[in-house]
């Protein structure tokens, strides 16, 4: 069979399989629709935490990315990993005693405001919408390369599939979905990672392969990369080029962001006890981890090969994948010195080729010449990453707007049903916006997602960690302490990402922290503020002390 | 004084949070990232140690992190819980 067919088949197949679950999993009332009524076993919830977390980003573009930055691209990956740790230790089991839906529920009742919750309805929307954007742009171009379908009907297939499952199911819905989307998306991840470890360094894991000697005899595989990489003039790969501050402030601000993204946090809300809520953080950690040690020996691997196919290669004589991506743009020969071989060097002024960071992902079971089912797995399972974060990202956005806004602050007595109706109507337009923003997107969208890190790092995590372990911490601080930061770290992101892009440079950085680290000094701008404002107002009411003493301690919410 | 376990409960806890989070700051931030030139001198087959502790040797240690965070207050959990039924005998809850 063709890979088309092949694809087609795995597309189908794993479609079916999550309307089949949509259907199955129906919401009957807010709580199953918000927090998949609280009965999910924490097994199922860290595939689901995993299948959420792990987006397009993750599946498509992170092991292209290390690819390129070699040993930089570890912030990423530590990154990434790292904040589970805080978000297991410092989030997870006191949201979950807490027992409410949301992030703002928290917020708001925490910091006994409606200005406050108002504060984190905007933050959660804000945050939740830029990378939902991200999500609807990926699946379109997974869609149009593999199925040959342009982009706008892409995104239109995408959008649909996942408003029915997530207004039929709503939280719940979604999260049974998740973990199908975890199987598959783990299972094609893996398969190709585990082909080219074996073809290129006759070990099965990956993880081993890594660190071992190649087949053809050229010593070790990192060995080998540096040495290729010194020949041919770019940087070596496990040498780190950028400054090692700015690694260090990139790390942080993706820690303190993966714990602060409120769709991650919300998969806490949906498990029976503290006890759960911690093994599920354990279990999430463990699915995630399969992944994330497995993109930089991919990372490794893929570059390898693709130096070896194409350096010196008469263009002429390159293989069908070659065409095939340089028609979409992802790659393209420039052929300087005429002389019909490809040039593939780190110096700009001799280099012919370009190689997009997002194709080492999709193209590398080809460039392998892995068969045609390894192939067309690999766009299965980037749609179970596109999807399944998408849905949950939809779900923060409905129940910011359903639950926080019209029942907790503006509209107190509507129904259950009228609040179901609220909720499901708010993800149809949501879906409409991001699908539209994905059909068209401004330039900068791939970039900003990055940032939506920044700003739940600056926000959130702060003003939750605070409201658990600082009990006299009151509503003044933490307001004034998560519009310092929200502010500080969008304007930074703003004006050099948007308004003056070439101003980008380590000179102009403030400290030399480049903005997608901007963040870490963001959370500590929020910090600062929380805590010098709440020294000169007055101390939170008895019984909010009184709520922080509870949450502290275990048992049944 | 049924706070006294109470207080004993959050004061163990906020200690292994802490001591945790040193070791996630000294392997993530310390080794992987300010003394990984230092750690790349030693080389373990084909790896340079700083190098395999940033891509790999970190995230392994994040996992056994959580993983002993869900057994110690497991177990410190059950102790509070005994406690905390002494320290309420003869009360009505």
């Amino acid at each position: 069979m063709s890979v088309q067919m092949w694809t087609y088949l795995f597309v189908f197949l794993s479609f079916g399989l999550y309307i089949g679950i949509a259907i199955w999993s129906r919401a009957g009332s807010t709580k199953e629709f918000y927090v998949a009524g609280g009965g999910v076993h924490p097994v199922a919830n860290g595939m689901a935490t995993a299948a959420d977390w792990m987006s397009a980003a993750s599946f498509i573009s992170m092991t292209g990315l290390i690819s390129f930055l070699g040993r930089d691209g570890t912030f990423y990956l530590m990154g990434w990993t790292g904040g589970y740790v805080l978000l297991a230790l410092l989030l997870a089991p006191y949201l979950r005693k807490f027992g409410k839906f949301t992030v703002p529920d928290f917020i708001g009742d925490r910091y006994y405001s409606q200005s406050a919750r108002l504060v984190a309805v905007f933050c959660a929307i804000v945050i939740s919408f830029i990378y939902v954007c991200g999500q609807m742009q990926g699946a379109g171009i997974v869609f149009s390369r593999f199925l040959e379908v342009d982009v706008t009907t892409g995104v239109i297939i995408g959008m649909a599939i996942v408003f029915f499952y997530a207004v039929l199911g709503g939280m719940k819905g979604i999260t049974y979905t998740q973990v199908a989307q975890y199987c598959v998306l783990i299972f094609a991840f893996m398969v190709p990672a585990i082909f080219i470890s074996i073809m290129m360094t006759g070990q099965v894991i990956p993880q081993i392969g890594f660190g071992s000697e190649l087949v053809d005899g050229s010593g070790y595989l990192l060995d080998r990369l540096d040495g290729l990489s010194q020949e041919l003039g770019f940087a070596t790969y496990t040498e780190g080029q950028r400054s090692t501050q700015d690694v260090f402030f990139i790390t942080a601000a993706l820690m303190f962001g993966t714990a602060g993204l409120p769709h991650v946090i919300i998969r806490f809300f949906t498990v029976p006890n503290v006890r759960d809520a911690r093994r599920s953080a354990g279990y999430a950690m463990i699915f995630i981890a399969i992944l994330y040690t497995t993109a930089p020996t991919v990372a490794a691997f893929a570059r390898t090969n693709l130096i070896n196919s194409v350096s010196n290669a008469e263009y002429s004589a390159m293989p069908d994948w070659f065409g095939k991506w340089e028609t979409t743009n992802l790659i393209s020969f420039d052929d300087k010195n005429n002389d019909g071989k490809i040039q593939y060097l780190g110096d700009a002024e001799r280099n012919e080729l370009t190689v997009s960071a997002d194709i080492m992902v999709m193209a590398n079971p080809e460039i392998a010449g892995l068969p045609n089912w390894v192939v067309a797995l690999v766009t299965a399972g980037a749609l179970a990453a596109a999807l399944s974060t998408a849905a949950g990202l939809l779900l923060v956005i409905s129940t910011s707007v359903a639950h926080d806004m019209l029942k907790r602050t503006f509209m107190p007595s509507i129904t259950e049903k009228q609040e179901l109706l609220s909720a499901r109507l708010s993800i149809l337009v949501a879906v409409l916006i991001a699908g539209y923003v994905g059909m068209n997107p401004p330039a900068y969208v791939a970039q900003v997602v990055a940032f939506a890190f920044g700003l739940a790092a600056a926000s959130f995590f702060p003003a939750i960690v605070l409201g658990i372990f600082q009990k006299k911490m009151n509503k003044q601080g933490a307001i004034s302490g998560m519009m310092a930061g929200f502010i500080f770290t969008a304007s930074y992101i703003i004006y050099f990402k948007l308004l003056n892009p070439a101003a980008s440079t380590a000179n102009n950085w403030l400290f030399g922290i480049s903005p997608e680290g901007i963040g870490t000094l963001g959370t500590l701008v929020n910090l600062c503020f929380a805590y010098a404002i709440s020294k000169f107002t007055p101390d939170p009411p008895d019984d909010v002390q009184e709520l922080v003493e509870t949450i502290r301690l275990p048992g049944e919410a | 004084m049924p706070n006294t376990s109470a207080n004993s409960y959050w004061k163990a806890n906020i200690k292994l949070v802490l001591s945790l989070l040193c070791v996630w700051f000294f392997v993530s931030f310390v080794c992987g990232i300010l003394l990984v030139d230092v750690l790349d001198t030693i080389r373990l087959k084909g790896f340079k140690l700083g190098f395999w502790i940033a891509q790999q040797g970190s995230i392994l240690t994040f996992i056994a992190l959580i993983l002993i965070y869900i057994r110690e207050m497991d177990k410190l959990d059950s102790q509070y819980k005994q406690a905390s039924s002494n320290d309420t005998e003869g009360e009505v809850k």
